[in-house]
């Protein structure tokens, strides 16, 4: 089994705003739209490198929508930045009709997704948005593990056409993924091989499977970890392979069980290769207020959480 | 330059022409919407023969070197594809194929099907300003001269986007943009001000940092000359905002000065009438 180690825990977000700031000296098209959350969407250092190519919009989620898939009109490439919540709930309907029916290269940056947003509560942790992006057709939605992978896939995200939801977060996580791994859109990353079981996680999950992967070895159980960073497009080759050999699987997400990361792959499975599975994400309510650890353990997204999903699993074989 | 610069006669042969086929296209598929299509197709005639700098083939979406036009109040397509099609964008027999399945021609305009001459798809109320204001600021971005027009109607003003994005347009001094309210004072549920009063949106305007002029949106000989003055005022630190006054179902009799033509199709009886009140010299009916 592969040992992941890391030098430090940073936070998704800062991914996003290093990725933002190197696309601002690779790619002249690239522009960036933020709603009043220039700090918390790490949006300072593109701002001030790039202040010709930087537009406050305000609180106004809905115009900064429309006006990102207006500047695509002439061949700019719009990153909005705001929270994840003002980033799809809120402004639903202008994604729906002018980014993604009318097709407008726009990448919708989301931060604070998910119960770590922490102490804000419910109104803030958005726990829908990846089931409202990927119901949309033509758009990409992708959620990535860590700061390196999240700067790789802001990166990558500008070289694709078409609309994109990147989804991120607040709290410190380890940075576990290679800073020179190429990120590739639809792609799932394989982490740990195993025969027993497979474990699909994304996002800040993605970490909590590793180590629930760990703690199933000491058990006797030969578990195999994929990243899927990648919700739509899904990898259904890499799922259906590792399914085939395992026989079962458990999906971990920070995200309603309704339209997430799980409910695609159910979806996949149940079309392609019936087998039993487990999921761990919110099942069917809203957050509150606490700490990211005290919140992730009270909604069941824990790495024990996944270990005992695991075992369960496999007894359904 | 306007590929085509007609004179005000030629605009108003254009405008009736234009006029026959919003009336035959929504009575074919007995759907649509005649009302607004018919107030605003001196405007659409003016802008497409006369005022804007386009090419129309190869349609080019991006729109480099060319003003654009966008339409916010979807629903009057009829006027829109008429004049794209009379203008050289495609086909005049492909209206025939309006709101039938396998169409390019939407019952809302789209891209999704690849019609030249949209750029954004419109329909849902309230949006198309912000996606203009966009498209202006690349203009700026790319030292692109060209202008950017935007049509709303005046009951979509109901929708809070339109404010924010009239906030923003002022304040980041996006003066390459002239957009007009459709203002005929009508809505689906009756009057305007009945609905959900607008009151002076002169005052609104220019209280929100625009630059704002009216028009009677139903005359070439003054509209011409409005919308050469909203182009003088480009430039000068200001969007520009045109209320348009026109009537709803203007040019046929029975269609006229009521909301109830907003979104109903003629019978074969009143298809008749209308065409006979919009005779033109030389027909030429897809």
């Amino acid at each position: 089994m592969k040992e992941y180690t890391y030098s430090e825990k940073k936070d998704t977000r800062s991914g996003f705003g290093a990725g933002l700031l190197e696309l601002g000296r690779t790619n002249e098209n690239v522009v960036a739209l933020c709603a009043d959350l220039i700090g918390s969407l790490k949006m300072d250092a593109f701002k001030k490198e790039f202040p010709e190519r930087f537009y406050q919009v305000g609180i106004a989620e809905a115009n900064m929508m429309g006006l990102a898939a207006g500047m695509t009109i002439g061949g700019k490439i719009p990153f909005t930045g705001t929270f994840a919540n003002f980033s799809t709930g809120r402004v639903y309907d202008q994604i729906r009709q002018s980014i993604a029916y009318s097709g407008k290269n726009v990448k919708i940056c989301a931060s604070h997704a998910g119960l770590t947003l922490g102490e804000d509560g419910a109104t803030h942790q958005i726990l829908e948005d990846v089931g409202m992006m990927k119901m949309l057709p033509h758009m990409t939605v992708i959620n990535p593990c860590d700061f390196n992978q999240t700067k790789a896939a802001t990166i990558a995200i500008a070289e694709y056409e078409g609309p994109v939801y990147l989804r991120f977060g607040r709290p410190a996580v380890p940075n576990f993924t290679p800073a020179d791994q190429k990120f590739e859109i639809g792609k799932a990353v394989m982490l740990n091989e195993g025969t027993d079981v497979t474990i699909i996680a994304t996002g800040h999950l993605v970490w909590k499977a590793i180590e629930a992967g760990h703690k199933l070895a000491e058990k006797g159980i030969n578990a195999e970890v994929i990243n899927i960073h990648t919700i739509k497009p899904l990898d259904d080759e890499a799922i259906l392979k590792s399914v085939g050999k395992t026989k079962c699987v458990v999906t971990a997400e920070e995200h309603q069980m309704n339209g997430g990361l799980g409910d695609s792959v159910a979806q996949l499975l149940g079309r392609q290769l019936p087998a039993p599975l487990e999921m761990v994400a919110v099942n069917d309510s809203f957050g509150e207020s606490g700490t990211p650890d005290q919140l992730m353990e009270k909604y069941g997204l824990s790495t024990e959480n996944i270990v005992a999903a695991a075992e369960r699993v496999i007894s359904r074989k | 330059m306007n590929p085509h610069n007609k004179s005000i006669e030629e605009l108003k042969e254009i405008a009736a022409q234009v006029r026959r086929d919003i009336v035959r296209m929504v009575h074919a598929v007995n759907s649509g919407h005649p009302g607004g299509s018919l107030g605003c197709t001196d405007y659409f005639v003016s802008l497409y023969f006369r005022m804007m700098n386009y090419k129309p083939q190869p349609f080019n979406m991006d729109g480099e070197g060319e003003d654009l036009f966008f339409l916010s109040n979807g629903h009057i397509s009829p006027v829109w594809y008429s004049v794209l099609a009379r203008a050289g964008f495609f086909e005049v027999s492909e209206l025939a194929t309006f709101r039938k399945i396998n169409s390019r021609l939407q019952g809302h305009p789209a891209t999704e099907e690849g019609l030249p001459g949209i750029r954004v798809a419109s329909g849902s109320l309230g949006q198309g300003l912000s996606v203009a204001v966009g498209a202006a600021q690349t203009k700026k971005l790319n030292k692109d001269n060209n202008l950017v027009y935007v049509l709303m109607g005046d009951g979509e003003l109901g929708e809070g986007q339109v404010w924010e994005a009239a906030m923003y347009a002022a304040h980041n001094k996006v003066d390459n943009l002239i957009a007009t309210v459709d203002r005929n004072y009508q809505q689906i549920d009756g009057g305007t001000e009945e609905v959900l009063a607008l009151g002076d949106l002169r005052a609104k305007f220019e209280a929100f940092g625009w630059h704002v002029l009216e028009a009677d949106g139903n005359n070439f000989e003054t509209l011409l000359p409005a919308l050469e003055d909203a182009k003088r005022a480009t430039g000068n630190g200001k969007p520009v905002m045109i209320l348009m006054n026109t009537e709803m179902g203007f040019g046929v009799d029975f269609m006229m000065g009521s909301h109830k033509w907003h979104g109903v199709a003629p019978n074969d009886e009143q298809l008749e009438i209308a065409l006979q009140q919009l005779a033109v010299e030389q027909a030429s009916d897809y």
